[in-house]
């Protein structure tokens, strides 16, 4: 039974350094001989550590580097357009050696992407996994477009994608997993790997995480408040982005209406002799006004994904929160049945009946059993309890396991966030400084013109 | 009357004097009003043009509105005060109110008295929105700045300041100002004026001089660029009439939500509040400033560019009227060649007198009549053509001397309303740098 083998695993494994839990370890040469390694996740001790604790972003270059829109059959058997993303890889020592390979490179499209990080979700509950580019184009203004076949959309969805890959990569934890690995590096039949490992099967039921959230008794309070937490981050995020859009869009039309002077002062020097040459040429830089605030949006584009970013990693803490109460349902669930159980036991032992229940009513209705029947009843029980009393072990020490290889990676990923985040709000200052450096030098040149009329 | 192709101050001058001189001719045959008005302008204008001096020695507020209640009606009045050091004036000092109706009033009256003087042009009278918006703050306000500049640039021109229905429209009390517009030419003289003016436009003017032309195309396209301009503006800035809001305000509003979700969001962190603060300052700043930029757009450029899509209109019927003045000299001359085809075809033609024949008159004796009676109107067409001949003049060299003036004016009205935006932004941007600047040195 699976609740043995575990307990037999314990037994044999030392206590410390469990931070690092991961799939058997593999050398690039073994993996083709290895398609059948089931992944068991978090439940399973590695005796083996990694031979190096180094992530996979040391050893091995990656990224997105090129689009390409394909047609095809979906599974409906219609046709439809869809786009894919060039995954190019190189290891690291290929360069420091001297020489440059090419890099080894296959293509993939967002929904294996999908795959791949839903697999990880499952396999790794207790990691604060990476987020995906956003599926459909979200806050947006007028200048973005929401199609997915969009140039622009196309492009930051790359970065976005390379980000994802990077991020995973450089964690020391997923970096480590085979899936992650053959993704990047097995061009067919990866997808029949990923089902084969039936992940699919141990993804818990959305059903059951909600009904876990309204019923445990004891909830670690470090959980609800990383929980509250995830949700002002993710009502923070989605305000600013949503006001962000307006504010972008109304300051484009800013910029863009000033071009409408450039226009009428050009038509208007025909017919000055004196100002004719100062229009024209604050006309200029009205234009120009007008033109630099392209730029200006784009780099508070790239802001707003940055942002975007942890708005989709808060979905990921609450997702870490929301495993844990599930596993600390169970451990009260296991306790509770035990408990119960083992009051049962008592009754019938004892002959006294301490809580009301059917059979005791029916017994005293229509007699009591037979002493055989009793005795068949203890036995069962007794075997019932020695499995739950197992069970109820084993869920503890799942809970306490979880809750610590959790709190390494909430704290990893906190650093990262804070990190991140305070470059991303500092490098947005710096951008409106450059903004209105610009600003004053157009308007400074145009004065220069207007003064000269 | 011969066009002149360059406008050279001595040619103009040369025009003048001679003007002044023919007029002399003739001062003795001045029994109307309007030709002593003549006379007084082209003197003016000679002294003008020789001297070119522009001393400033009226000077007149226009402010208080205030609000006046009667039986009938309702109306804002506002008050105009008056200091000046000229001798034609009794006192040093004045101060009366008057409503917009009087604005109204002396505009006519001083296009009437100089026709093709280019007066600056009053507020507009009714809004589009309807009769409440009379009373709005910033409309009111609006109105009276416009006020002030009107009778203010008319206080700085040569020749309007002059003008003795200005000088009634600054002194006058109320009651005064009332019986002063009851007077004036009576009803039908001045319908006589309409239908000599729409007789004249209807006949249109036949030898337009070309730089009048060129003017005309000017103001079309003037008018035209004035009113994009005007849109463009209040595109950008806040229009106060209408309720819907623009790029500018709408930005802001924008930016008002975001400072506090910055700092909603620091209450959340603890590593993050200080950048988060910062930026949350940082954009309220630029909330205050923005508001400040607008502020500034909307009463220094938006007005000046509206007043100009107004010239615009104002120029357009200086030069109609100019057009007029010719129109009715020329329509003279015709009439005297035709007299004169007449009278060259009584020495030939006795078909007319057949029918005076048959009522037993003489016909040596009616065609006598007939040629006296055609050379007593050929004279008084002939003066008329002489008198009718200066006023095109004079219409012509006033108009000459003031469109100089007028474009003088707007060029410096629209290079300071322009270098004036470009500060207003200038600013916006350097005040909200500053407190950007605070940022780098944030230490990662």
């Amino acid at each position: 039974m699976r609740g043995s083998e575990i307990l037999e695993r314990m037994a044999d494994s030392t206590s410390e350094d469990v931070a690092v839990v991961g799939n058997t370890d593999f050398a690039a040469a073994d993996l083709h001989n290895n398609t059948n390694n089931t992944v068991t996740g978090y439940s399973c001790f590695s005796k083996t550590m990694m031979e190096e604790g180094v992530p996979l972003l040391k050893k091995m270059e990656i990224s997105v580097s090129e689009t390409e829109k394909r047609t095809g059959k979906n599974a409906v058997n219609m046709q439809e357009v869809y786009t894919v993303y060039l995954i190019e890889t190189r290891p690291v020592d290929a360069i420091t050696e001297g020489q440059s390979t090419a890099p080894d490179s296959l293509w993939r499209r967002y929904s294996e992407f999908e795959l791949l990080r839903n697999y990880l979700l499952v396999t790794f509950p207790y990691i604060v996994v990476p987020p995906l580019p956003e599926k459909r184009a979200e806050f947006v203004w007028h200048k973005l477009s929401a199609d997915n076949m969009d140039p622009d959309f196309v492009e930051r969805r790359r970065i976005g994608l390379e980000n994802f890959l990077l991020r995973v990569a450089s964690h020391s934890v997923l970096s480590k997993d085979k899936i992650f690995y053959l993704f990047l590096t097995q061009d067919d039949g990866w997808k029949d790997v990923v089902y084969d490992t039936g992940f699919q099967a141990k993804a818990d039921s959305r059903l059951k995480a909600l009904n876990a959230t309204f019923r445990v008794k004891n909830p670690d309070k470090r959980y609800t408040e990383l929980k509250h937490y995830s949700d002002e981050l993710q009502s923070v995020i989605s305000q600013l982005l949503r006001v962000r859009a307006k504010v972008a869009d109304r300051l484009y039309g800013v910029y863009k209406v000033h071009g409408n002077y450039g226009r009428v002062f050009s038509e208007w020097s025909a017919i000055e002799r004196e100002m004719g040459d100062g229009l024209q040429s604050a006309g200029h830089h009205m234009d120009a006004y007008a033109a630099s605030v392209d730029d200006i949006l784009e780099e508070e584009e790239h802001y707003a994904d940055q942002l975007k970013e942890y708005l989709y990693y808060s979905e990921s803490l609450r997702a870490v929160c929301r495993k844990h109460e599930l596993i600390q349902y169970e451990l009260e669930m296991a306790a509770q049945d035990l408990v119960s159980k083992k009051q049962q036991r008592e009754e019938l032992t004892t002959g006294t009946v301490r809580t009301f229940s059917l059979k005791g009513m029916t017994s005293k209705l229509f007699g009591q059993e037979t002493p055989e029947q009793r005795e068949a009843k203890l036995k069962v029980l007794e075997e019932q309890i020695v499995e739950g009393e197992e069970l109820v072990k084993t869920s503890n020490a799942e809970c306490d396991e979880y809750v610590r290889n959790a709190w390494v990676d909430i704290d990893r990923f906190k650093e990262q966030k804070n990190q991140d985040l305070k470059e991303a709000l500092i490098s947005y200052a710096v951008m409106q400084i450059s903004m209105c450096k610009k600003g004053i030098q157009v308007w400074t040149n145009a004065k220069e013109c207007f003064s000269k009329m | 009357m011969e066009s002149e192709s360059t406008t050279s101050s001595a040619q103009v001058n040369g025009n003048l004097a001679q003007t002044v001189a023919d007029l002399s001719k003739h001062m003795l045959e001045l029994d109307e009003d309007d030709d002593l008005e003549v006379f007084i302008q082209d003197a003016l204008i000679n002294q003008y043009k020789l001297e070119e001096q522009d001393i400033k020695d009226v000077f007149i507020t226009v402010d208080c509105p205030e609000n006046h209640v009667t039986s009938i009606e309702t109306f804002v009045t506002y008050r105009v005060i008056t200091k000046t050091t000229r001798s034609e004036f009794d006192s040093s000092e004045y101060e009366v109110r008057r409503r917009y109706q009087d604005f109204l009033w002396l505009k006519g009256k001083l296009e009437e008295a100089h026709p093709t003087l280019i007066i600056n042009p009053l507020p507009e009278k009714f809004v589009m929105k309807g009769m409440m918006e009379r009373f709005n703050d910033d409309f009111i306000e609006t109105r009276r700045k416009a006020l002030h500049k009107f009778v203010n640039r008319i206080a700085d021109h040569p020749i309007l300041s002059f003008n003795e229905d200005f000088k009634v429209f600054l002194t006058a009390q109320a009651w005064e100002l009332a019986s002063h517009k009851k007077q004036g030419p009576g009803l039908l003289s001045r319908m006589g004026e309409t239908v000599r003016a729409v007789a004249a436009s209807v006949r249109g003017v036949q030898n337009r001089p070309e730089e009048f032309t060129a003017m005309n195309d000017y103001v079309e396209t003037f008018g035209q660029k004035m009113g994009m301009l005007d849109k463009i503006a209040q595109r950008i800035v806040k229009e106060q009439k209408a309720p819907v809001s623009t790029d500018i305000v709408e930005y802001l509003e924008g930016m008002k939500e975001c400072g506090p979700v910055y700092t909603l969001w620091s209450g959340s962190e603890d590593q993050l509040v200080e950048p988060l603060k910062a930026i949350a300052g940082c954009i309220d700043n630029c909330c205050k400033v923005t508001e400040e930029q607008v502020a500034g757009l909307s009463e220094n450029q938006v007005p000046i560019l509206h007043e100009y899509v107004l010239c615009a209109e104002t120029l357009k019927a200086v030069l109609r009227r100019r057009d007029n003045i010719q129109a009715e000299y020329e329509s003279k001359v015709d009439a005297l060649a035709s007299k004169k085809a007449d009278k060259e075809n009584l020495k030939h033609t006795d078909l007319s007198f057949v029918f005076g024949g048959f009522l037993g008159k003489n016909t040596e004796e009616a065609k006598q009549q007939k040629e006296q009676r055609l050379d007593c109107e050929m004279k008084e067409l002939k003066e008329e053509i002489g008198r009718l001949e200066d006023k095109v003049e004079c219409a012509n060299n006033t108009l000459k001397v003031d469109w100089e003036r007028w474009k003088r004016n707007m060029q410096g009205d629209v290079k300071s309303a322009f270098v004036d935006m470009a500060d207003t932004n200038m600013n916006y941007y350097k005040k909200v740098c500053a407190k950007n600047r605070g940022f780098p040195s944030m230490k990662l």
